[in-house]
């Protein structure tokens, strides 16, 4: 394929789609690990109140009201979650299926009652995203990242996504230390004077603002898929927490060019001339390689590890 | 005199030469106390061990000094002044069933855990750093595990890098939470080995445990408890039939205190009536201990 | 208003009263095995299913096309959806058995992929030509409006059939719910119970795929026994009282749906259980935020006072100033720290209290008295006044009087 048909059509989506692959499935590691895997799962249905709600108020469909209002519904959405659990006594995944179905049900019904049909916003477009729709036409080949004139032309969803993706990589790097401590032991971590529930806090915070800017580009189902299936192949490859962490890169993007590979040009190669959908292509791809890691990962069983008590 | 012009805690003379003072202290799940009102003193260079039946609150205890659990009422002090001064003085090896094994981690990795508050966030590991957590793997004798999974060993050697990435820490109160339930023999001696050699540096031990019958054998100190502090004070002293029954209830035969005998009480497991409904195995969080 | 009068009290035609039914027979089934669900800790493997159903409703629709067919035939794509709902389930099953894969982080990934695999189907679909009007995406969310009649009749017949179904397999599933250790040691076939629990989760499931949807078809397993679980601790009452609110929230919910055709069904019906829920985590007795508020309040107050009066008692200073404040507050202790009267008084029966305690848990023939001892509670509650008296024979001769 040539630059000047690539460089406009596919490149800022792969790139795109990569970015907020990488962005989720970064904290999504510790999610994993923590055995909060499904906290990406409430916080993308919650997503859909929070825009529709920031909509209601401003008035417009623009960007930051937008991430401003997911992101407070996150945030809303995991304080009610604990709220639940604790005042009311009931087990995580139970408080979570309470509070983010209930807060999704919301959403679409103030979608539905307001009158947003003059603007695109809808629950579809909030499920599947519309990766394929972010081209850069300003671009006539290579040469054109190298164009003042041409580079502003390219959506603004890329530099979004970079510089959360850019955001999520520092907060990693700076606290991972605490956060491997105190995903692995967290009451030896209270007594280094650690403040775990802060730390975990934080993780869910920046989890929520990768799955918001995730979720803006490319819809909720790559990012439930990006929190967890890298992660969990990633799991089955190896015994550390780095390594882990490389290969859940390595997965994520992979996941994001070859689903939006075979989801542009699968169909043509096998005769039809339709793509189908990028977003869940790409969470197909990712669920192939967690296949593919669960049956053959070097350290997909767990092994030798004695019932403790 | 007067209430108000008390000298404060950390003044008092029995907490300011105290390796640990715990004053006051209540902790409570939902709405049962756990630990109640329970004053604790350990002398510098004690090794002490924290006895009670089962319930009785003595993780609690530990935990809630620690700020591992919130508290009610009362205050941890470490050689005189508040916890919050003193962490870096502090080493604590939780209970091995506390974690998660299948964490992606290696026994060096779990030990280096132990320099963290000297390595703080972004502090590098240098060759130093790497030396003491391999001296401290091989004070446990683990040192042919360094790069093994933590998942592949077994209970005894899981306590043994506890204990290893405590002694990374270099601290000089060492707070273990019972350092050998469910380990093999072998280890048990390990462990002690290891702890005496603390004590005989002019360490502080403190720990949680449960066969009466190596009490005399292990320990220099012992407090009881049963939600309540029942004694405290030298083995000798404290460590009585009399006080033993009010610990333990009747249950309590003196033969057990025989160092022959290998028998610990049989303590009735008392129903637990917050979880009414809960499945088995849910009942309140940490009680145990 | 009227209409949606008229929806509750089944006078909107026959197709609306159908669904209404239907729907609240699913509420009901659901909260009953959403119990069940819950007291095994496994009230999100049923958002894996949901979510799995995706997929074989896009199959079951290319299928019943390529047979030449309309391909909307309720039945046909009700039972493609049960059949990737089970392959979903088994996929967590595998995945949670026979990989280090922990259960929450198998069911985020076989919900995630089963359901990109069916949103990558449904845009197949929609460029086949039967496939524009097809209408699957009322799926995701529910919609009853213009429903046929066949349709109609198949939702209130399903709702039926999955409450038959707890019916027939409620002791099993409470005897595996509420104890599986001591139902496997029992001999009764564990794995064959928790089968036959998912079996009718995919059940509740694919017969409310039309009327909820799948997003929220969860949240009718979920909210009903949560939100039951508050008023009473009785696993029996729970579930009946679970059973109860799904099938309000069901027959409430359909009856304002048909009243306004224009709003999906499926969140309606969920923010009927919603406000149930609410309510019920607000005002239950005992259980309900206000009642555990109240009450810890009363707790805490009861372990500082006592605390500052064993104190007094001992003669050692307090220093939380909570307590001192508290007893102030009861007019126990004076501002510059000294008891009052009254506060000596109750400071020496506090001692008195303790002292007692000290001489029961001594005491081999009062152990299961003993037991009862945490620090808070009065011996007078724990044994009788004789048995006190007995006690108090052995005290020391005079109380120790308070000094200030």
């Amino acid at each position: 394929m040539s630059g000047a048909e690539f460089v406009p059509l596919s490149l800022t989506p792969l790139l795109i789609g990569s970015f907020a692959a990488m962005a989720c499935a970064l904290p999504g590691n510790f999610l994993v690990l923590r055995r909060q895997a499904l906290i990406g799962d409430a916080i993308s249905h919650v997503v859909l109140p929070g825009i529709v709600v920031a909509f209601l108020l401003t008035g417009m469909v623009a960007t930051w009201p937008m991430m401003l209002g997911a992101g407070g519904a996150a945030l809303i959405a995991v304080l009610l979650i604990e709220a639940v659990r604790r005042i009311g006594r009931i087990e995580p995944g139970a408080a979570m299926g309470v509070v983010f179905t209930t807060m999704f049900a919301g959403g679409v019904l103030l979608l539905e009652l307001s009158d947003t049909s003059s603007v695109h916003l809808d629950v579809e477009h909030a499920l599947y995203g519309n990766l394929e729709s972010l081209i850069w036409l300003d671009a006539f080949g290579w040469h054109s990242l190298f164009e003042a004139e041409a580079l502003r032309g390219v959506p603004p969803e890329l530099w979004r996504m970079a510089a959360v993706l850019v955001a999520v990589i520092g907060f990693i790097a700076l606290f991972w230390r605490a956060l491997a401590i105190s995903s692995f032991d967290e009451g030896f971590a209270r007594t280094l004077g650690l403040r775990t529930g802060a730390l975990g806090g934080a993780l869910v915070a920046v989890s929520a603002i990768a799955a918001v800017a995730a979720f803006d580009a490319v819809g909720s189902i790559i990012v439930i898929a990006m929190f967890i299936c890298p992660p969990a192949a990633a799991r089955m490859m190896t015994n550390q927490l780095g390594r882990q962490v490389a290969w859940s890169m390595v997965f994520a993007v992979t996941s994001a060019v070859l689903g939006y590979v075979f989801a542009g040009y699968g169909p043509l190669w096998l005769g039809f001339d339709n793509s189908v959908s990028a977003a869940g292509m790409i969470a197909v791809v990712s669920g192939i390689i967690l296949a593919l890691a669960a049956l053959f990962g070097p350290h997909r069983a767990r092994r030798g590890a004695p019932l403790a008590g | 005199m007067t209430q108000n012009d008390i000298p404060s805690m950390a003044q008092r003379s029995d907490i300011a030469t105290a390796a640990l003072a715990i004053r006051g202290m209540t902790v409570s799940y939902g709405e049962k106390p756990a630990v109640f009102s329970v004053d604790l003193t350990v002398p510098r260079g004690a090794m002490m061990a924290i006895i009670g039946p089962n319930g009785a609150g003595k993780s609690t205890l530990l935990k809630a000094a620690l700020g591992v659990v919130p508290t009610l009422s009362g205050e941890a002090y470490v050689f005189g002044k508040p916890l919050a001064q003193m962490r870096a003085r502090i080493a604590y090896v939780p209970q091995r069933a506390s974690v998660d094994w299948d964490f992606p981690a290696r026994v060096i990795d779990v030990v280096a855990m132990g320099l963290y508050r000297e390595l703080g966030l972004l502090g590098r590991m240098t060759g130093a750093h790497r030396a003491r957590a391999a001296e401290s793997l091989a004070r446990v004798g683990m040192s042919d595990f360094a790069h093994r999974q933590i998942g592949q060993l077994s209970g005894g050697q899981q306590q043994r890098v506890f204990l290893a990435r405590a002694l990374a820490q270099e601290a000089d109160l060492y707070l273990l939470d019972e350092p050998f339930a469910g380990v093999d023999a072998a280890t048990e001696k390990a462990i002690i080995a290891v702890l005496q050699a603390l004590k005989d540096q002019g360490k502080t031990v403190v720990a949680v445990h449960h066969d009466l019958a190596t009490v005399k054998d292990y320990f220099d100190h012992v407090f009881l408890i049963n939600k309540s502090r029942i004694a405290e004070g030298p083995v000798e002293a404290a460590f009585t039939p009399d006080n033993l029954q009010k610990a333990y209830g009747g249950r309590l035969v003196t033969a057990q205190l025989d160092p022959a005998s290998q028998i610990t009480p049989v303590v009735p497991p008392r129903k637990d009536l917050a979880s009414g409904l809960a499945p088995k195995g849910s009942g309140t969080v940490g009680g145990a201990g | 208003m009227t209409e949606l009068f008229a929806a509750l009290s089944l006078q909107m035609g026959y197709n609306a009263t159908l669904v209404a039914v239907g729907a609240a027979l699913l509420g009901a089934a659901a909260g009953v095995t959403g119990t069940f669900l819950f007291l095994r800790k496994r009230a999100l493997v049923s958002d894996a299913i949901s979510h799995a159903t995706l997929p074989g409703v896009g199959i079951a629709f290319m299928v019943m096309v390529a047979l030449g067919g309309e391909g909307r035939s309720l039945i046909g794509l009700m039972t493609g959806s049960a059949i990737s709902a089970v392959l979903g389930l088994l996929c967590v099953g595998w995945l949670t058995r026979h990989t280090r894969l922990s259960e929450d982080a198998s069911i985020g990934a076989v919900l995630s992929v089963f359901f990109g695999f069916g949103v990558v189907l449904l845009t197949v679909i929609q460029t086949m030509s039967a496939g524009r009007q097809a209408g699957l995406e009322s799926f995701l969310l529910g919609a009853t409006a213009g429903m046929l009649r066949s349709e109609a009749v198949v939702i209130a017949l399903g709702g039926s059939l999955a409450v038959v179904l707890v019916v027939l397999l409620r002791r099993p599933m409470t005897l595996a719910a509420f104890d599986p250790e001591y139902t496997a040691g029992a001999g009764w076939p564990l794995a064959r119970i928790d089968f036959a629990m998912m079996g009718l989760v995919t059940a509740v499931t694919v017969v409310g795929l039309k009327i909820v949807g799948l997003i929220l078809i969860v949240a009718l397993l979920i909210i009903p026994p949560v939100a039951a679980r508050f008023w009473s601790a009785r696993s029996g009452h729970v579930a009946a009282l679970a059973g109860l609110i799904g099938g309000i929230s069901g027959f409430v919910g359909a009856a304002i749906s048909a009243s306004a055709p224009s709003l999906p069904t499926g969140p309606i019906i969920v923010l009927v259980g919603s406000a149930i829920f609410v309510v019920s985590l607000l005002v239950a007795p005992e259980r309900g935020v206000l009642a555990t508020l109240v009450r810890r309040q009363r707790f805490h107050r009861a372990v500082h006072l006592r605390q500052g009066l064993l104190s007094l008692a001992n003669g050692q200073p307090i220093y939380e100033p909570l307590t001192r404040r508290l007893l102030q507050r009861e007019g126990l202790l004076r501002g510059d720290g000294v008891p009052t009267a009254a506060g000596s008084k109750a400071a020496s029966e506090m001692g008195r209290d303790e002292q007692r305690w000290q001489i029961l848990r001594a005491d081999p023939a009062l152990e299961s008295a003993a037991a009862q001892y945490d620090g808070l509670t009065d011996v007078g509650a724990v044994l009788t006044p004789d048995q006190i008296a007995a006690i108090d024979a052995k005290l020391p001769r005079a109380t120790p009087e308070v000094m200030p």
